[in-house]
């Protein structure tokens, strides 16, 4: 049987904070909340009408480890609407979509809300073992003189240096890198230079800037805070990004002899975005207008150390499966976790080498014209809250696809710990 | 032992394997348990037969889903037409909790609901009290508010209880307690959820510890420093209650300091209290209360998802509090930087309300911005709540109309317009009612529902209903300027106005109405209102060439719009008018005040825009704060007529 293709009713995402070094206004279930309810309602059916609630989230604090059911009865769909949570890192919003897709597909749902959402900048503090154990030597202590004696062996050097979560998630836990530094790895194999990734990103910003003042951005619904204050906007897109200004950057990952800095990196944010995904006959049934269809997905693996280059071995396969070739594509969306990473993806399927070695192909599989990739920027402008943005490409391809009078785009986002996931989408309008 | 389940018609007993025995009362053919005297005298003969054969112990419990038991039976109240009758009621109580209070066996009120009034003093006159952890389970002695006296133990026990500071407030206030505070402050001796109540109930019952006895300090404040307490009550009590219009208060701390809490000691404050027409009066106006409750019964309508347009005050307030009462607001307005002060203004009022974080969070989440109205489409009740504009409103009502359910409650919260014009573009014009909220909503119980010439009658029923699901109290008018509530008031702030135009000083005006009874000066109710407001409600009640009062005119025109802008009449530092000592009030003043109000809810009677004295005496009452002791303008006309 072949891929059944599952219609996406509608969508809509908050706008990405960006992580300033304290938790931001809004936890994680407060940012799909938000989004959620703006999306649902304007729909024709009630909340409690959905068949599920699936919510990818790479890292959800303790208080809501299974944040998707928080969140569905946060959002109103009543006792009886089952919700879950899934997590494959950079992809866990995609994921959530490919769940739901495979659920109408085989006929558990007809009707699912689903996407991704993080709030790195709440991302935990952790006590190192060493301390762990310290407490429950603490616990164990009856007497006072017990207690004082556990208590002098305290090192306070030990409280005050907390493990910091976010930096923990950020490492690959089987080679020990951090994520910034297999983009190095990158940067090096293809020879991709300094310049080169900070001009990708003051491009990444200056699309970003124009898709907003074209108001290219519609999926965007406003937050509020309970002081009042609205956010209506990505607030880490920087309309006076330059070059200049980016090449006084120091490289973050390789500190004194690398080329990847914060600013040709994705930003740590917080961030939202649900799609409402349906069966032909949800579509029917609730008389929707869909915004387009998935028509294929895939899942790929690769070397952990090279994991940036995940859409290459996820999206190649289904073009290949579809007849396509890369420009064949209207429109793409590959995530930017990394402008190195991305150039990398390019350079990749531009290389006869990497394809004949790591894809089976005969020789390089083609260009992708720039010009059709990233149109409104991308992660290093808009940020990246991890859960979150594998549902926002998604979404945002097929906005752009509308916007653009298109029809066929593919989106795709590498996975730290080595994978790739990539989705095929054609627009109805 | 030997039981027949059946030997009472309101009580059902049964004693359990372990010897305890379980008394659940369930009031034949009532939904809420009161004690009627039949109820106490089958407690009276429960407790006889356990004299001669006493339990392991004695467990109370309430048959009724709806709570505990409610009180007194208040229509009891009303037949209180001499005083013997009065002394008869108070001793029964008195002396049947006191031999529940003796007896040799322990006993146990397991509370969950409401536990009030009569209610809450035969719990106290258990040895042990159990409340139940839930948002409904309520304590409290409210016989202050229907103008009488706890007179069967509440004023010996609870001060005994939990200390008389706290025990005073809530016989003063006529405040309930909730479950947890029941247990913080001593009154209740264990706080649990439903689940293991049953069990906690016998433990505690079976193992009979002696109960906490409350601090030193509270006990030396009940016993030799009373004198102090009692100072320091009378005090704040007259900062309320004037002791002509209110003498309960008073009494009750009398009661209490001087005879021990029994009411019996002092005949003639009983006697007093009997025979004021205050009680009369707030009894009628419980009554009256009901009533307007009543009217919300007759549609099973229940709504599930407001919209309301218009971000403003009124807008703001009315979907916050709908929202607070548990349903799912869409809050509409040009934008969200427009919405944004209202739901601030509302996680404010919730923080003072809820403590419970995650029932915040619930509430704010049932409060959604809604900029671009999608809303509107799945509401069941859609209130319109822009700007006082007709055109603007009727353009608003007719794209409403379109895209609602059809069978939506569709309203306007309109002070000042006609139903009857902005209707007549729609569909169908008998679909719009007023539903007409005070400021500030969630102060306020009166909401008028507004019929308008050939309004649909499913649809206000429907109205009606709502607003009494939302705790308020509907109170069914005619479309005529003003409705009731602003039409009885208009006139009564201008002579007011005028009585400062003649050179009399503003706090000597508000005086002369205070010592009346009423809740706020008429000169500061203008500037709770608005001057702007009172200058449009004057042309549209007055006619547009009707000469407003100087005074009115030079602030409004100087731009001081009251006490929004913080400076109308009286000048705001926080929120509160700065005013300075009242002048001497000239005899006959408040009569003169008055006189245009009273002529003025007369008036609205006779035109049936209201349907009988009653239902106007309660509109003016909860509208407007209109003297609650007098029972309302019409019954003090007729009074004073008398």
């Amino acid at each position: 049987m072949g891929f059944q293709p599952v219609y996406v009713v509608d969508g809509a995402r908050t706008p990405f904070l960006k992580g300033r070094n304290a938790p931001g206004p809004f936890s994680a279930s407060d940012l799909a909340v938000q989004a959620g309810r703006a999306l649902l309602i304007r729909q024709s059916f009630a909340a409690s009408d959905l068949d599920e609630v699936i919510l990818g989230c790479a890292s959800p604090s303790p208080d809501e480890v299974n944040i998707g059911r928080v969140v569905a009865l946060r959002l109103g769909c009543g006792h009886k609407v089952p919700a879950w949570t899934v997590m494959r890192n950079c992809a866990s919003g995609m994921q959530a979509l490919d769940s739901a897709m495979a659920n109408i597909q085989n006929g558990r749902a007809q009707l699912v809300l689903a996407g991704g959402v993080d709030a790195l900048s709440h991302a935990p503090l952790l006590y190192s073992p060493a301390m762990v154990r310290w407490f429950a030597l603490m616990m164990q202590a009856k007497t006072i003189a017990q207690k004082a004696g556990v208590f002098a062996k305290l090192r306070p050097a030990q409280l005050l240096s907390p493990v910091i979560g976010l930096l923990k998630g950020l490492t690959d836990p089987n080679i020990g890198l951090l994520m910034g530094q297999t983009a190095e790895n990158l940067a090096w194999r293809f020879g991709i230079s300094r310049h080169d990734m900070d001009q990708f990103s003051v491009a990444s910003h200056q699309r970003a800037v124009a898709a907003r003042a074209a108001g290219h951005l519609g999926e965007i619904v406003p937050l509020l805070d309970v002081q009042g204050t609205v956010y209506g906007e990505d607030d880490g897109v920087r309309a006076d990004a330059n070059l200049a200004g980016l090449s006084r950057l120091k490289p973050f990952f390789d500190r004194r002899y690398g080329r990847v800095t914060p600013g040709n990196s994705s930003q740590i944010s917080d961030g939202a975005a649900w799609l409402i995904l349906a069966s032909q006959a949800a579509v029917d049934k609730w008389r929707l207008e869909p915004l387009g269809r998935i028509t294929d997905s895939q899942w790929a693996a690769l070397d952990p150390a090279q994991m940036g280059l995940g859409p290459v071995h996820a999206a190649t396969p289904i073009l290949q499966r579809n007849g396509l070739a890369l420009a064949d594509v209207d429109l793409w969306e590959i995530n930017e976790a990394f402008a190195a990473q991305v150039l990398g993806c390019l350079a990749a399927w531009e290389s006869d080498e990497y394809c004949r070695q790591q894809l089976d192909l005969p020789a390089a599989f083609g260009s992708l014209p720039r010009a059709r990739l990233n149109v409104d920027g991308g992660a290093v402008a808009v940020g990246h809250p991890v859960g979150a943005s594998g549902a926002r490409i998604v979404l945002h391809l097929l906005f752009a696809l509308r916007a653009a009078k298109a029809r066929r785009g593919v989106a795709a986002i590498c996975i730290g710990g080595g994978q790739g996931g990539a989705m095929l989408v054609e627009s109805i309008s | 032992m030997n039981i027949d389940s059946n030997a009472y018609r309101n009580w059902q007993l049964e004693v359990d394997g372990a010897g305890l025995a379980w008394a659940t009362l369930d009031k034949a053919g009532e939904t809420t348990n009161s004690l009627s005297s039949e109820v106490m005298d089958e407690l009276a003969s429960i407790l006889a037969r356990f004299d001669s054969e006493p339990p392991k112990g004695l467990i109370f419990r309430s048959g009724k889903s709806a709570g505990f038991i409610a009180g007194a039976d208040i229509q009891e109240f009303t037949r209180l037409d001499t005083p013997a009758k009065g002394i008869a009621l108070v001793e029964r109580g008195w002396q049947l909790f006191n031999r529940l209070a003796a007896v040799s066996y322990p006993t146990l009120a397991l509370v969950r609901g409401h536990c009030l009034g009569g209610g809450l003093e035969l719990a106290l006159a258990c040895r042990y009290l159990l409340v139940v952890d839930e948002p409904a389970t309520r304590l409290g002695l409210p016989e202050v508010m229907l103008g009488i006296v706890p007179g069967w133990g509440g004023m010996l026990r609870l001060p005994g209880r939990i200390g008389p500071q706290a025990a005073l407030d809530m016989m003063l206030t006529g405040k309930a307690l909730d479950a947890k505070r029941a247990k913080r402050l001593g009154l209740a001796d264990d706080c649990v959820p439903a689940r293991v109540m049953d069990n906690a109930a016998a433990l505690l019952i079976v193992a009979d510890q002696p109960r906490r006895r409350p601090p030193v300090l509270q006990r030396l404040l009940n016993g030799p420093l009373k004198r102090l307490v009692a100072g320091a009550a009378r005090k704040q009590v007259a900062r309320r209650a004037r002791v002509e219009h209110y003498p309960a208060p008073y009494a009750i701390i009398d009661i209490w300091e001087k005879y021990q809490g029994n009411a019996l000691a002092a005949p003639e404050l009983i006697d007093s209290i009997v025979r004021s027409p205050t009680a009369r009066n707030l009894v009628r106006v419980f009554f009256m209360q009901e009533r307007l409750k009543g009217f919300g019964k007759a549609s099973t309508f229940q709504a599930k998802r407001v919209h309301v347009v218009g971000a403003g005050v009124m807008g703001g307030d009315i979907a916050a509090w709908c929202a607070l009462r548990g349903l799912t607001v869409t809050l509409q307005d040009q934008g969200m930087e427009r919405i944004a002060p209202a739901l601030q203004r509302a996680y404010a009022a919730y923080s003072k309300r809820l403590k419970d974080p995650r029932e915040l969070r619930d509430v704010m989440d049932r409060l959604i911005p809604d900029p671009e109205g999608h809303g509107a489409k799945s509401a069941d009740v859609v209130i319109e709540a822009i700007f006082e504009n007709l055109d603007a409103k009727r353009a608003l009502l007719e794209q409403l109309d379109a895209v609602i359910k059809p069978d939506a409650v569709l309203a306007t919260n309109t002070s000042s317009l006609r139903i009857e014009e902005l209707s007549s573009g729609l569909g169908r014009p008998g679909r719009l009612i007023g539903i007409h909220f005070f400021n500030p909503v969630a102060n306020m119980p009166l909401v008028e529902v507004v019929a308008g010439e050939g309004a649909d009658t499913e649809i206000l029923a429907r109205g009606t209903a709502f607003v009494k699901q939302i705790d308020r109290l509907p109170l069914p008018v005619k479309s005529a300027p003003g409705f009731l509530v602003n039409a009885v008031l208009g006139p009564y702030m201008l002579e007011a106005m005028r009585a400062v135009d003649e050179g009399l000083a503003l706090e000597t005006v508000d005086e002369a109405m205070l010592a009346f009874g009423m809740p706020m000066g008429p000169i500061e109710l203008v500037d709770m209102v608005g001057l702007d407001i009172a200058m449009a409600v004057g042309k549209s009640l007055a006619g547009a060439d009707a000469e407003p009062p100087r005074c009115l005119l030079e602030r409004f025109n100087a731009g001081q719009l009251g006490k929004k802008s913080g400076r109308g009449f009286y000048e705001y530092r926080q929120g509160k008018a700065a005013k300075g000592v009242p002048g001497r009030v000239p005899a006959g003043l408040a009569e003169r005040l008055v006189a245009p109000l009273l002529e003025r809810t007369q008036q609205l009677v006779n035109d049936g825009i209201v349907a009988d004295a009653d239902l106007a005496d309660a509109g003016v009452i909860f509208g407007t704060g209109f003297a609650p002791f007098t029972g309302g303008p019409l019954n003090y006309l007729r009074n004073r007529n008398v």
